[in-house]
C-alpha cells in the first residue's frame, strides 16, 4: 500500500469529506494563506476556495461559537484550534454550548461539528503550546474525543469525525503529522468508539493511544526480546471508550499498564483503572500501573522537557515489574 | 406585547407559589423590543437569546402552551423538560434557544449567519443582549467576525440597565453601549426600546441594510428591567421608587396603549378584548402544563448522543 504522512492523510479526508457534502466548511487561523501552521490544510482553498476555507481572526470564541451556530443552522463545520491548549479560550462555547444544546433542546437539534486540536510535547514549545488536555474532555457528556496514532486512523477517523452528527474533539498529536504509513485509496472509514488490537500478546495488556502508542509498541518489541508477550490496546477514542476490548485483553493476561503523554493524576488511565478495578478486579494478578508525565506544567528548557516525556523504556520497566 | 407580559406576570406568580422548579428571569419592562423587531422577521430567520429569553421566543412565533410546559420541567415542553426557563428553543421558527450563559448567545446568530451567507438562504440571524452582556469579550470577537466576513447578523443590545445587580453606570465603560460598533466599522442606532413603533421602524431599517448583503448592523435599545434579576431577588441595589417610577412613566405597554388609543388605531374595548383572550390562553397553558406528565426515567438518555453514546 501506498505511503503518506498523517498530514497528508487528515487533508485526503478533509477533501473527500468537503467533495462529497457540501455543507463541510473549515475555518480557523493560518488555514486558507498559510496551509494550517502544520500544513494540514495546504491546498483546500484553491480546491474549494476560500468560502469553505475560512482564514479567522484570532477569536477561539467566535471560531467555536460559529461553529455551533453554524452546525444549528444545517453546516457541518470543521473548526481548527492552532494549538490544543488554546480550547481553554473557548471552553465555554465547547463545554455549556457545544457539549450541551441538543441535549438541553430536547433533541431538536444536532451538533454535526469537529474541533480539530493539535497536542503534544514538540521541540520545547513549553507550557501553554505543549499540553494534551483529552482527558477533561473524557469527563464531558455530550462531547466525543478521538485521539489516532498513525496515518490511517487518522483519515478514517476524521472521515469519521465530519459525519458524525454529535460534536468531535480531534486530538492530533504534533510530532505525528509528518509520521509516514500505509493509508487506503479513497473510502477509508474506522469507526469512532473501536479501540484497535494493535499488537497481540499473553503476559501484559498496555492500552494507548496517539504519539505513545508508538512508545508502547516499541517497549512491547524490547519486552518480547525478554520473553514477555505484551498485548498493546491502541483506543483510537477515548469517549466513548471501548470498555469491551480492554476487559477481554485483561481477562487473557491479567496485568494492564496504561500510558498517555498527558499527566497522570485525573488522566484517562485513571478513568481506565478505575474502570478495570471496578468490574474485574479479581481477574488481575498484579496492581494496574499508569504512565503518565508527572504533576507539573511543561517545561521549556530541553534539560527539564525530558523529564516529563515517556520513553519505551519507562512503559517496558513498568510492565516487566509487574510480570515479574 | 400583551401575550408576553401576561405570561411573564403568570410565570413570576407561578414561581412565587413554589410551583416552579429552578429560577426564571422576567422580560417584563422590556416586551416592546422582541415585539417589535420580531415583527420584521421572517419564520425561517434566526434569533438567539438570553436567561431572560421568554419574551423573545414568544416574539418569534413559540407558542406558550409548550414554553410553559418546558418551565414546569414537563415532558410536553419545548425540549421535553430536559432545558426549562433558560433553555427554551423552538427551532421550528428560528429560535436557536435562550442561553444561561451571559454572552452564550452572541457567536451562535454569528454562524447562523455563516450558515445562511454560505448556503446563499437569504436568511439574517439576530442576536439579543443586555448592556451586562455588552461587556463579554464573545461580543468583541462576533462583532469583529461578522464585520470581516459581511455577515447578515443584528446585534441587538437590550440596555435595561442593570448586569444581575450592577447598575450599567458602574459596570460599562460608555453611555451608549452601541457607540462600540463604530469599532468594528458597524452602522448603528439608540432606539427608545418602551416605544415598539419606535423599535418597529428602526429593525425594519436594520434588518434592510443586513439583507442586503452589507454586513452586520447594532441596534441599542434603551429600556428598564422592571423586575429583578431573577424572581425573589431582593433588589437591595435599587430603591422601590426608582422601579415605580419607571413602570408609572415609561411602561411599553402602557405606551403602547396610549399611542393606539390616542390614533384611534384601537377602542379600550378592544384593548380590553385582547388582555381577556391573551388572560385565557396564559390560563389554559397554565393549567395544561399542571396536569401534563413529567419525562419518564427512560428519557434521560435520550436527545443526547446521536449515534454510539457514551453510557
Amino acid at each position: 500500500m501506498r505511503q503518506i504522512s498523517f498530514c497528508e492523510a487528515t487533508l485526503e479526508a478533509m477533501s473527500e469529506e468537503m467533495e462529497r457534502d457540501e455543507r463541510v466548511f473549515v475555518m480557523g487561523e493560518d488555514i486558507a494563506r498559510q496551509g494550517g501552521i502544520f500544513g494540514q490544510f495546504k491546498g483546500l482553498p484553491q480546491k474549494f476556495g476560500v468560502e469553505r476555507v475560512l482564514d479567522t481572526p484570532i477569536s477561539e470564541t467566535a471560531i467555536v461559537g460559529a461553529a455551533v451556530g453554524a452546525a444549528l443552522a444545517g453546516m457541518r463545520p470543521v473548526a481548527d484550534m492552532h494549538f490544543a491548549d488554546f480550547i481553554g479560550v473557548c471552553m465555554d462555547e465547547v463545554f455549556n454550548q457545544m457539549a450541551k444544546v441538543r441535549f438541553m433542546f430536547g433533541g431538536q437539534c444536532t451538533v454535526p461539528m469537529v474541533l480539530r486540536a493539535p497536542d503534544g510535547i514538540i521541540r520545547s514549545a513549553a507550557a501553554q503550546h505543549s499540553q494534551s488536555v483529552e482527558a477533561w474532555f473524557m469527563h464531558m457528556p455530550g462531547v466525543k474525543v478521538v485521539v489516532p496514532s498513525n496515518p490511517a486512523d487518522a483519515k478514517g477517523l476524521l472521515k469519521s469525525a465530519i459525519r458524525s452528527d454529535d460534536p468531535v474533539l480531534f486530538f492530533e498529536h504534533k510530532v505525528l503529522f509528518p509520521m509516514k504509513g500505509p493509508v487506503p485509496e479513497g473510502e477509508h472509514i474506522v469507526p469512532i468508539g473501536k479501540a484497535n488490537l494493535a499488537r497481540k500478546g499473553k503476559d501484559v495488556t498496555i492500552v494507548s493511544y496517539s504519539l505513545m502508542m508508538h512508545r508502547a509498541l516499541e517497549a512491547a518489541e524490547k519486552l518480547a526480546a525478554e520473553g514477555i508477550q505484551a498485548e498493546c490496546i491502541d483506543l483510537r477514542t477515548i469517549s466513548p471508550l471501548d470498555k469491551e476490548t480492554i476487559f477481554e485483553s485483561v481477562r487473557k493476561t491479567k496485568r494492564l499498564v496504561i500510558v498517555h503523554e498527558a499527566v497522570k493524576q485525573g488522566g484517562v488511565g485513571a478513568e481506565i483503572s478505575a474502570l478495570v478495578a471496578e468490574e474485574m478486579i479479581d481477574w488481575l494478578d498484579a496492581p494496574i500501573r499508569r504512565i503518565g508525565a508527572p504533576f507539573v506544567p511543561i517545561p521549556f528548557s530541553p534539560a527539564l522537557e525530558k523529564l516529563v516525556k515517556i520513553s519505551s523504556d519507562d512503559i517496558a520497566k513498568a510492565a516487566k515489574e509487574i510480570c515479574r | 406585547m400583551v401575550r408576553i407580559r401576561l405570561f411573564e406576570e403568570k410565570v413570576g406568580e407561578l414561581f412565587l407559589g413554589g410551583e416552579l422548579p429552578g429560577f426564571v428571569h422576567l422580560y417584563i419592562g422590556e416586551e416592546a423590543i422582541a415585539t417589535g423587531l420580531c415583527s420584521n422577521l421572517k419564520k425561517d430567520d434566526y434569533l438567539t437569546s438570553t436567561h431572560r429569553g421568554h419574551g423573545h421566543c414568544i416574539a418569534k412565533g413559540a407558542e406558550i402552551k409548550p414554553m410553559m410546559a418546558e418551565i414546569f420541567g414537563k415532558i410536553t415542553g419545548y425540549c421535553k423538560g430536559k432545558g426549562g426557563s433558560m433553555h427554551i428553543a423552538d427551532f421550528s421558527v428560528g429560535m436557536l434557544g435562550a442561553n444561561g450563559v451571559v454572552g452564550g448567545g452572541i457567536n451562535l446568530a454569528v454562524g447562523a449567519a455563516l450558515a445562511s451567507k454560505l448556503k446563499k438562504s437569504g436568511q439574517v440571524a439576530v442576536t439579543f443582549f443586555g448592556d451586562g452582556g455588552a461587556n463579554r469579550g464573545t461580543v468583541h470577537e462576533g462583532m469583529n467576525m461578522a464585520a470581516i466576513w459581511k455577515l447578515p447578523v443584528i446585534f441587538v443590545c437590550e440596555f435595561n440597565q442593570y448586569a444581575s445587580t450592577t447598575p450599567s453606570s458602574y459596570g460599562t465603560s460608555v453611555p451608549n453601549v452601541s457607540s462600540r460598533a463604530q469599532g468594528y466599522g458597524m452602522p448603528s442606532a439608540i432606539v427608545d426600546g418602551n416605544d415598539v413603533f419606535a423599535v418597529h421602524e428602526a429593525s425594519k431599517k436594520a434588518l434592510e441594510y443586513v439583507r442586503s448583503g452589507e454586513g452586520p448592523y447594532m441596534l441599542e435599545f434603551k429600556t428598564y428591567r422592571i423586575k429583578g434579576h431573577f424572581v425573589g431577588d431582593p433588589e437591595m441595589y435599587r430603591s422601590k421608587q426608582e422601579v415605580l417610577d419607571h413602570f408609572e412613566s415609561d411602561d411599553p405597554l402602557k405606551n403602547f396603549a396610549k399611542t393606539v388609543l390616542t390614533k384611534k388605531w384601537l377602542s379600550q374595548k378592544e384593548l380590553d378584548a385582547i388582555f381577556a383572550e391573551v388572560t385565557s390562553e396564559v390560563a389554559t397553558a397554565v393549567s395544561d402544563a399542571r396536569t401534563d406528565p413529567y419525562p419518564a426515567d427512560s428519557e434521560l438518555f435520550n436527545d443526547f448522543y446521536v449515534e454510539g453514546g457514551v453510557r
